[in-house]
């Protein structure tokens, strides 16, 4: 024995303080609360008929958790609320995936094993003490979840959730779905901390980049879960995302890739419609490249560009974080810049107006028309960074001076430009989705730029974008401002359509199998489908939206799961169609959803050079997030497919695209 | 004779009100103390603990008695000290933590202060893992086989982790002569 380490304990004991009396009787009777509450909670029965309100509030609690698990320095929570999130899994999840074949039980097991792996690996620098999780908390989430009672506690929780203050976890690891079940996993000992006012001051970090991203969508089997819902995605920062960090010579970290964003950045020139719908639906069935057991039903919508000349007038509010870290070169001067893009754009009749937050909101523009090109120049010269940042109250303003610009007939939209710091002022992450999400009851568009990595907070971005109808962009480079506020300044701009929705129901005589590819966030429930109070993403003028279904017909050698030993297999559907597509979508300023719906007949259509580079993205995407489903196909065979479905490519995106899929190759090695 | 700590949680895992406050107030000295150990400053400690207790009814529904109670309760304690560390940045705090202390102490001239001086030194010079480790298993009652538990690894590596201590305590004081 060493006379120093017992001289350590030696020290240690005499310097354990002993708890202090006042505390520990508050602890104490603390712990006492939670019980009584618990066992109280356990007692409600759950009413099963309401659906709707119970999944208004999954959708508002996955909401909040996209927002609250983005950055540190929100504010506490409790116990009840960290157990609330472990009672919200199955309801949260169910909106996320459509219900699998697995019990919820099963799914969150599976998915909070895949999160305490992860966790461990972002532990693992802490210290090898981390490096192996206890597989107890994860059997005890189980047992949680299993519980009858589990559902109980959500329901009795909104009051707790509304009322309580909370710590934002920090976030820097966080995609948002995957940190839902990395808190729950934790949870509830280690999430929930009560910090005392003095004690926490969350530092900005360098790199504290928050992404939003689920699991991957897994394979469905046709006779256990015939129908796929989501909601479209039209957002382009994943792309952006991933191009900067290859630019930089990293691959992207997987969470940060989602694939419908990858697909989505490209304009595709799909038929356009020559019905009374303001866009059009192609469907193709194609082989699929990394499978020759599967098929790939190809879904592309085209949203019809009205002539420039007829679109109504334009109100603009530039809301712009001018906090300190945005006054790096890639953040505000190039905001300025794209801004000047942007502005060259705009017809006379259009105002703009700037709004800054950093700090104190202030309105650094009054309204003024387009055609004073000079006097919004100056006052977006004059912009500086400097201070903290106060995204709410910034936010409230832009929305009163956006309201007070809103003519009959005009489009009004919110621009926040952001580098993603809404460190200061976010006090409830629910209550600023709400007001957005009221914001766009009323009319008012939002768009969210991001600027600059390291700090970058895409899950907050998709976030506020999907809750203020609007589309979540990353600006990298002058030419992706280009892109996005001068080539596609109209789709981006103009909605025509609102809430799209879709859902494809799969014959079971057909296809065995089926996955979508992406929108893993964006996922839905089988029956918010039909329910026009459930929100979706909006379709811009011109823009086009992709997604890919891999199926696999019944008898193919690629069916991957085996039949049951017991229970039906059978499919019920008569064999002919693959499957039946449908679509809703909502007339801007209507309350009223529209169906298009039709038959997905085998071999349909002709894959033309679009579809076949969506599908080379798709690939792409997939690769980048580690490519479960592709089997032997690479990043040679994506090469080949994007370079030789590259088209025209006006604008040279798709050769760029190549140029980083050859990156993401070498990167790879 | 006492009922034991298991057959307790079981019955608070049950809902028995008082069998969970008869098992908390046993255990809350002892969770204290790990606590201390774990953040090196009374405040932190009686903050972790705080947490500990509101959240432990939720966590106490899970408690199979695979484990020892208290190695069980211990678990709970280190993950919540992890986590603490990880979202507030605590991790660099935590040295700090030991480290602030010191030079408060310092100013003290007493034999005592020397003695602890010396040990928020020597904490404070610890990387996380040994660090908890310590915590651990400078309490009597924790095996190494028990902390190895508490932190997922094998009673080896405790082992392992107590001689590495040794060595840079040795190391330290040499360094001091």
């Amino acid at each position: 024995m060493s006379e120093e380490f017992d001289d350590l304990k030696a020290a240690m004991t005499a310097a354990t303080p002993a708890p202090d009396t006042a505390r520990k009787a508050a602890n104490l009777a603390a712990a006492e609360e939670n019980f009584a509450r618990l066992q109280g909670l356990a007692d409600e029965r759950r009413p099963m008929s309401e659906r709707g309100p119970l999944a208004r509030l999954g959708h508002g609690v996955k909401t909040m958790l996209n927002v609250m698990t983005t950055r540190g320095g929100l504010t506490l929570t409790t116990g009840l609320v960290a157990v609330g999130l472990v009672m919200v899994l199955p309801v949260g999840r169910d909106l996320l995936m459509p219900p699998a074949e697995m019990t919820p039980g099963e799914v969150a097991l599976v998915d909070m094993d895949k999160t305490g792996r992860e966790d461990r690996s972002g532990a693992a620098q802490l210290g090898g003490a981390t490096a192996e999780e206890p597989a107890a908390p994860i059997a005890s989430v189980r047992e949680r979840v299993e519980a009858d009672s589990a559902d109980d506690l959500l329901l009795s929780e909104p009051e707790i959730l509304a009322e309580e203050s909370f710590v934002a976890p920090q976030v820097s690891q966080g995609l948002a779905l995957n940190r839902s079940a990395d808190q729950i996993l934790a949870a509830p000992e280690a999430k929930r901390l009560i910090v005392p006012g003095d004690a926490v001051v969350v530092a900005p970090e360098s790199d504290t980049e928050a992404f939003s991203n689920a699991e991957t969508s897994p394979l469905k089997v046709t006779s256990e879960d015939p129908v796929s819902t989501f909601s479209i995605d039209v957002d382009t920062a994943s792309y952006a995302v991933v191009r900067s960090s290859l630019t930089m010579g990293m691959l992207p970290p997987r969470e940060a890739v989602r694939v419908e964003e990858m697909v989505n950045y490209f304009p595709y020139a799909y038929p356009e419609s020559d019905g009374p719908d303001p866009f059009e639906a192609t469907i193709t069935v194609m082989p699929t490249p990394w499978n020759a057991g599967t098929e790939l039903v190809h879904i592309g919508l085209q949203g019809d560009l009205p002539l420039v000349e007829d679109r109504p007038a334009l109100n603009l509010v530039f809301l712009i974080d001018t906090s300190g870290s945005m006054q790096d070169a890639n953040k505000l001067p190039l905001l300025k810049q794209s801004f000047r893009l942007m502005l060259a754009e705009l017809r006379p009749e259009d105002e703009v107006s700037i709004v800054t937050y950093a700090g104190s909101a202030g309105q650094v523009l009054e309204p003024t028309r387009a055609a004073e090109r000079s006097v919004i120049l100056a006052a977006l010269d004059r912009l500086e960074s400097g201070g903290s940042t106060a995204g709410q109250a910034g936010l409230q303003q832009a929305y009163q001076v956006a309201e007070a610009m809103a003519d009959d007939g005009e489009v009004t939209r919110v621009v926040l430009a952001t580098d993603g710091d809404f460190n200061v002022g976010l006090s409830d992450p629910d209550a600023l989705k709400d007001f957005i999400a009221d914001k766009r009851e009323s009319g008012t568009y939002l768009s969210v730029l991001g600027f600059g990595r390291g700090n970058l907070d895409d899950a907050t971005m998709q976030a506020l974008a999907q809750n203020g109808n609007g589309t979540a962009a990353y600006i990298d480079t002058l030419s992706e401002a280009r892109k996005v506020l001068v080539d596609q300044l109209t789709g981006a701009l103009f909605p025509i359509a609102n809430d799209v929705k879709i859902q494809v129901e799969f014959n079971p005589a057909e296809v065995a199998e089926y996955r979508l590819i992406g929108y893993e966030t964006r996922a839905l429930r089988r029956e918010d489908f039909n329910n026009d109070r459930i929100d979706a993403g909006e379709i811009g003028a011109g823009h086009s939206v992709t997604a890919i279904y891999e199926v696999t017909p019944v008898g193919s050698d690629a069916v991957r799961t085996g039949p049951l030993r017991y229970g039906e297999t059978e499919g019920a559907g008569e064999p002919g169609e693959l499957g039946f597509f449908k679509l809703r979508y909502k007339m801007p300023g209507e309350d009223q959803s529209r169906l298009i719906e039709e038959p997905i007949l085998p071999g349909q259509g002709e894959a033309g050079e679009d579809a076949r580079f969506s599908v080379a993205m798709a690939g792409f995407g997939q690769l980048l997030r580690g490519g479960d489903y592709l089997g032997g196909w690479g990043w040679t065979e994506a090469i080949a497919l994007a370079t030789q479905a590259r088209g025209e490519d006006a604008f040279g995106y798709r050769a760029e695209a190549v140029t980083l899929m050859r990156l993401a190759e070498s990167l790879s090695k | 004779m006492a009922t034991s700590d298991e057959a307790l949680a079981r019955a608070a895992a049950g809902g028995d009100r008082d069998a969970f406050s008869s098992l908390i107030s046993r255990h809350y000295d002892r969770m204290f103390g790990l606590c201390f150990r774990l953040t090196g400053r009374r405040e932190e400690a009686e903050d972790l603990c705080q947490d500990v207790c509101a959240a432990l009814p939720f966590k106490l529904a899970a408690f199979r008695g695979e484990a020892r109670f208290s190695t069980w309760l211990y678990r709970v304690v280190v993950n919540a000290a992890h986590d603490r560390r990880r979202r507030a940045q605590t991790h660099a705090r935590a040295a700090v933590a030991w480290g602030e202390v010191e030079t408060a102490r310092r100013a003290e001239a007493d034999e005592a202060a020397q003695a602890m001086s010396w040990l928020q030194t020597a904490m404070a010079a610890l990387p996380d893992d040994l660090r908890d480790t310590m915590a651990l298993v400078l309490d009597d009652g924790v095996t190494h086989g028990a902390a190895g538990e508490v932190l997922g690894v094998s009673e080896g590596t405790i082992s392992w982790r107590v001689s590495e201590v040794r060595k840079r305590l040795r190391a330290m004081k040499e360094a001091e002569q």
